[in-house]
């Protein structure tokens, strides 16, 4: 059995209602080598400083993927994955080696059909916003 | 400036297998929970018939190529200066281990802000899997900043 009780129902939410929030560990530089392996996405400018630097950027920063991987954690454990329609985000700005992330969203609209429209977003520990997102659900 | 003939230009097809190796990788480097994504009977428990991909995957798999710079290179764009601006899934049928996806990228726009200074690439990839079945896809906006 899957660790994480959905039973989130169309009639059972509210426009306004919030996500339960999903926080992530600290992103190391252990994290982003891992990731860089682990997604298929080698672009140096994640996990080599000396290309960072040479391409204008203090140090490397997180994969921008990395961060819309935690927004799909936020989503897949408030219903199972299957009821996720679409899913979008925008790269706000940069997310910094040893951020940690906090995934949060809520209900912005109920649709025909049993949809459900959320407005997402990953913030790291200042609260500076780096991934701002939608997605679109479709709730039993 | 990125050559505007590459608008409406489709890459050739990606075939590629989705692996349960790749998969359990991707959980641990997100530092995913849910055992479903690395665990097998749990996958089947929550009624997958092997482990599912996660939301974001396709992404993962468009980048096995023989150059996964492919686009960056075929337009002459220069890898440090590339930045990730937006991106988008619609879903299909369930994407799990086993399967075998075909990905078709199409370069869908290109254009350009502040005269010139960045650039946007927009590439839109639809996948099917071994059955025919339509998996969805994803829209990825590329940014490219002028460093001067």
């Amino acid at each position: 059995m899957s660790a994480f009780a959905h039973g989130v129902t169309y009639a059972g939410v509210d426009v306004g209602d919030s996500l339960p929030a999903v926080t992530s560990k600290p992103i190391s530089r252990t994290t982003l080598a891992l990731f860089a392996g682990a997604s298929g996405d080698h672009n140096p400018i994640h996990i080599d400083i000396d290309f960072a630097k040479a391409a204008g950027v203090p140090d490397v920063f997180a994969h921008g993927m990395l961060g819309m991987a935690y927004l799909g954690h936020l989503l897949t454990a408030w219903v199972p994955q299957r009821a996720v329609r679409e899913f979008s985000t925008r790269f706000v700005s940069i997310t910094q080696v040893h951020a940690v992330v906090t995934c949060t969203g809520r209900v912005v609209e109920k649709r025909e059909g049993n949809l459900v429209a959320l407005e997402i977003q990953a913030a790291d520990q200042h609260g500076d916003v780096k991934l701002a997102g939608k997605a679109v659900v479709e709730l039993p | 400036m990125i050559d505007r003939s590459f608008i409406g230009r489709s890459f050739p097809p990606l075939h590629v297998d989705v692996e349960p190796f790749q998969l359990r990788a991707f959980a641990r480097a997100t530092g995913q929970r849910d055992p479903i994504y690395w665990d097998e009977e749990a996958a089947r428990a929550a009624g997958y018939r092997a482990l599912p991909a996660p939301l974001t995957f396709l992404f993962t798999l468009d980048q096995d190529r023989e150059d996964r710079f492919y686009f960056i290179n075929a337009m002459g764009i220069e890898l440090g200066h590339v930045l990730h601006g937006e991106q988008a899934f619609t879903y299909g049928a369930p994407i799990c281990a086993g399967d075998r996806v075909t990905l078709t990228c199409t370069c869908m726009d290109i254009y350009d802000k502040k005269g010139g200074a960045m650039e946007f690439v927009i590439l839109k990839t639809q996948a099917t899997n071994q059955l025919g079945e339509d998996l969805g896809g994803m829209t990825g906006t590329i940014v490219v900043r002028d460093p001067k």
